[in-house]
């Protein structure tokens, strides 16, 4: 929470970043960086605009203008399977599992980027196609343990509970070797108990995978624990931008939540 | 009142769904059963299936009975052995095929379908179950709703035209062709070539009408491929003048092809009364249904089979996951391509000709029904769909016909009712079991619960 990297390193930049949907502007020239390394927020009230932002930067949405560049490398308008494969690995706010596979299956297809088996190798089963898919079997296994999920690997993905198939989403987003992992409200639904796990486990996950977390995130308590850094989106437009503590106090982030009268009546 | 609350019940509640209902009943009460008595239940269905099999003839009955006891037995084999369980069914059905030929005098006839399929109807049979397992990986797997396959059904009948006959009369060349005299003009090639080289060119095809089409969803590839399956034989029919040149021998067609064989053994003649024509062709044609079905089946367990079957759950998701969409799919059409290409070209081999009238749309639907009536997505219940229904099609429903007609002195022509006849099995396969006789597990909850895919895209991506 405090080693934010200093050196300047930042392993997402997206610049003026503009999207229209007609004449509404999602996204108004919002300019934002993720430090490697980090863990940052995204938040805002419904319909700020914040997964519109999401889908652009994994390719779901082209920006209207405006550049993003991923590892030093402009991924701007770039399909998703290729930015997924430069290593943004994404979650949905609604889950959206593969529902009649396995949650092993799941995971396999989340490395589906990382597999080389082609259609001939396939069906002639080579040695090395064989052993790719035992070891990536096995690595699957592991993920899904890593994840929290016990027991569950040949289930049917629509049979697991719902903070199951929250944790699958994340052990398939991770599948894809992710250098960056955007969560997109995670811990929606959650108990505090579990909300509690899941704010550990990004916490695990940064410390151990030195991954890079972007979160949007409802739930405060999440983003306050856990992010170096938040930004808030309203009506498209950043509004404000800095470590928790400094957005809790920003006025025109309270306006954006809860309107004007709050921040007079608290002045 | 009451009457508007009839109407309204009618409105909400029409015949169909209450008949629906009947049989969703039966289909919840089985749901709410433990395990062991949906075991129970399953032995008694199939003891009734096996009975009521008896009535069209005891062979039928009695194969059906060895499956069934097949299927029961190895879930009791010790577990050392239980891995190879899985190849008992396919090993019985391989078994009793292949030894067709031998029996088949001895068999009699069936009760209500007539004779019992000949070798040319059981080599016809092989066919379309090449073609559907082929459509069954475009359909099935990815969940793309083809319905101009029948287009790569032409493609490789014309291919194998081409190179195995005398179309091109002012051209000679040989290549392995076993059969034709050497001073017969045209290109002949052997026809084992050909296959491959027919499924090859197929696949290309089946690219090049991929690239641009699949970048469309659900409703609007079906119609797009319609199209395409209306225009190859629209170019086939008016190809004999193509810029002057003869391509296609247009409404005619290309005729005689060469037959199949190895070097003097030629599958047209055959050798003896052992290596009789209609054995060997069927027998080759079991071979290639053998492949298609191991080839389909290798790929549902590979990495691009997962790729299938996520775009079909989830396209969304899969691209998010690093599934690039337009490839993936586009190999699946290619595949299914290639496999309607080869059951193309041996087909035209088979008959010894081609015509462009041989493929009309209801070539295409006809298939398409077979993977529907089987049960998508399932190779297994897509072989058993379209083996029924082409068997119906060559003699069954003649077969119906006469026994119809004999018994209740009617003087009606059956087959020239085929298609609605198939329309109606179809219609009564959506409203009872409408996963298929024999579906996949997971096209199997698809059907009752459904998928969620919501488009998301604005803009499509390679």
């Amino acid at each position: 929470m405090s080693d934010v990297p200093k050196n300047g390193d930042d392993i997402l930049v997206a610049e003026n970043i503009r999207k229209e949907f007609g004449g509404l502007v999602a996204s108004n020239d919002v300019d934002f960086t993720i430090p490697r390394g980090s863990v940052v927020s995204l938040i805002g009230p419904n319909g700020a605009g914040k997964t519109t932002f999401f889908n652009m930067l994994t390719g779901v949405y082209k920006p209207t203008a405006g550049r993003i560049t991923f590892d030093g490398l402009d991924v701007t308008g770039k399909p998703p399977h290729f930015i997924t494969e430069r290593g943004i690995g994404r979650t949905f706010q609604n889950i959206r599992l593969f529902q009649n596979m396995t949650a092993l299956e799941n995971v396999l297809v989340g490395m589906h980027a990382r597999l080389r088996g082609g259609i001939i190798g396939s069906i002639l089963r080579t040695p090395r196609i064989k052993t790719e898919e035992e070891e990536a079997r096995v690595r699957g296994r592991e993920l899904l343990r890593y994840c929290g999920l016990r027991n569950t690997d040949d289930e049917v993905s629509r049979n697991l509970s719902y903070g199951d198939q929250r944790r699958l989403e994340v052990a398939r987003a991770l599948a894809t070797k992710p250098k960056l992992l955007l969560l997109d409200e995670p811990t929606a639904g959650m108990n505090p108990q579990e909300t509690g796990d899941f704010t550990a486990f990004v916490e695990k996950l940064r410390s151990e995978e030195g991954l890079t977390v972007l979160l949007i995130e409802h739930d405060m308590r999440v983003v306050m624990n856990c992010s170096d850094r938040v930004t808030v989106l309203d009506y498209g437009e950043k509004i404000a931008e800095g470590t928790p503590q400094e957005v809790q106090r920003d006025t025109r982030v309270i306006e954006a939540y809860l309107g004007k009268q709050a921040v007079e009546a608290s002045q | 009142m009451a009457e508007t609350g009839k109407v309204v019940d009618e409105i909400r509640d029409p015949w169909y769904h209450r008949w629906g209902g009947f049989f969703g009943e039966w289909r919840r009460r089985y749901r709410g059963l433990d395990d062991r008595q949906q075991r129970q239940v399953g032995i008694i269905l199939r003891v009734a299936i096996v009975i009521l099999l008896f009535f069209i003839g005891w062979p039928v009955a009695l194969l059906v009975a060895a499956l069934f006891t097949a299927q029961f037995a190895v879930g009791y084999l010790p577990p050392p052995y239980r891995r190879y369980g899985r190849f008992a069914i396919p090993l019985i059905v391989l078994l009793v095929v292949l030894t067709y030929p031998f029996y088949l005098g001895n068999l009699g006839t069936m009760s209500l379908l007539g004779d019992y399929p000949t070798l040319g109807t059981m080599t016809i049979m092989g066919v379309f179950s090449m073609m559907a397992v082929g459509l069954n990986i475009v359909v099935g797997y990815a969940g793309l709703l083809d319905l101009g396959y029948v287009a790569f059904y032409a493609m490789g009948a014309y291919t194998v035209a081409w190179f195995a006959s005398v179309q091109f009369a002012h051209r000679s060349v040989h290549l392995g062709a076993s059969g034709v005299a050497g001073s017969t003009p045209g290109i002949h090639i052997s026809i084992w070539a050909l296959l491959a080289i027919a499924g090859i060119f197929t696949a290309f095809i089946g690219i090049m009408i991929g690239l641009p089409t699949l970048r469309l969803r659900g409703d609007y590839l079906a119609i797009v491929t319609l199209g395409f399956g209306e225009i190859l034989p629209q170019i086939a029919r008016n190809g004999d003048s193509l810029a002057g040149f003869n391509l296609t021998n247009g409404p005619n067609g290309i005729t005689p092809i060469d037959p199949p064989g190895f070097g003097r053994l030629n599958f047209l003649t055959g050798s003896g009364t052992f290596w009789t024509s209609e054995r060997l062709f069927f027998w080759a044609v079991l071979v290639l249904v053998a492949i298609t079905i191991f080839c389909s089946l290798r790929l549902r367990d590979s990495r691009l089979g997962r790729a299938w079957i996520a775009i079909r759950e989830d396209e969304t998701a899969a691209a998010a996951m690093g599934v690039p969409l337009m490839r993936t799919k586009t190999w699946a059409y290619a595949t299914g391509a290639f496999f309607g290409g080869v059951a193309g070209a041996y087909f035209a081999s088979f008959k010894q000709s081609t015509f462009p009238g041989d493929f009309s749309f209801n070539i295409s639907a006809f298939i398409l029904s077979m993977v529907i009536l089987g049960g998508m997505g399932n190779v297994w219940g897509v072989v058993f769909g379209a083996c029924f229904l082409s068997f119906l099609n060559q003699q069954g429903l003649s077969d119906i016909g006469h026994s119809f007609n004999h018994t209740f002195g009617t003087n009606l022509d059956v087959p020239k009712y085929q298609f609605g006849i198939y329309g109606l099995i179809i219609v009564a396969t959506m409203l009872l079991r409408p996963e298929g006789l024999i579906p996949s597990a997971r096209r199997k909850a698809e059907f009752h619960e459904g998928v969620h895919d919501a488009p998301l895209y604005d803009a499509q991506h390679e």
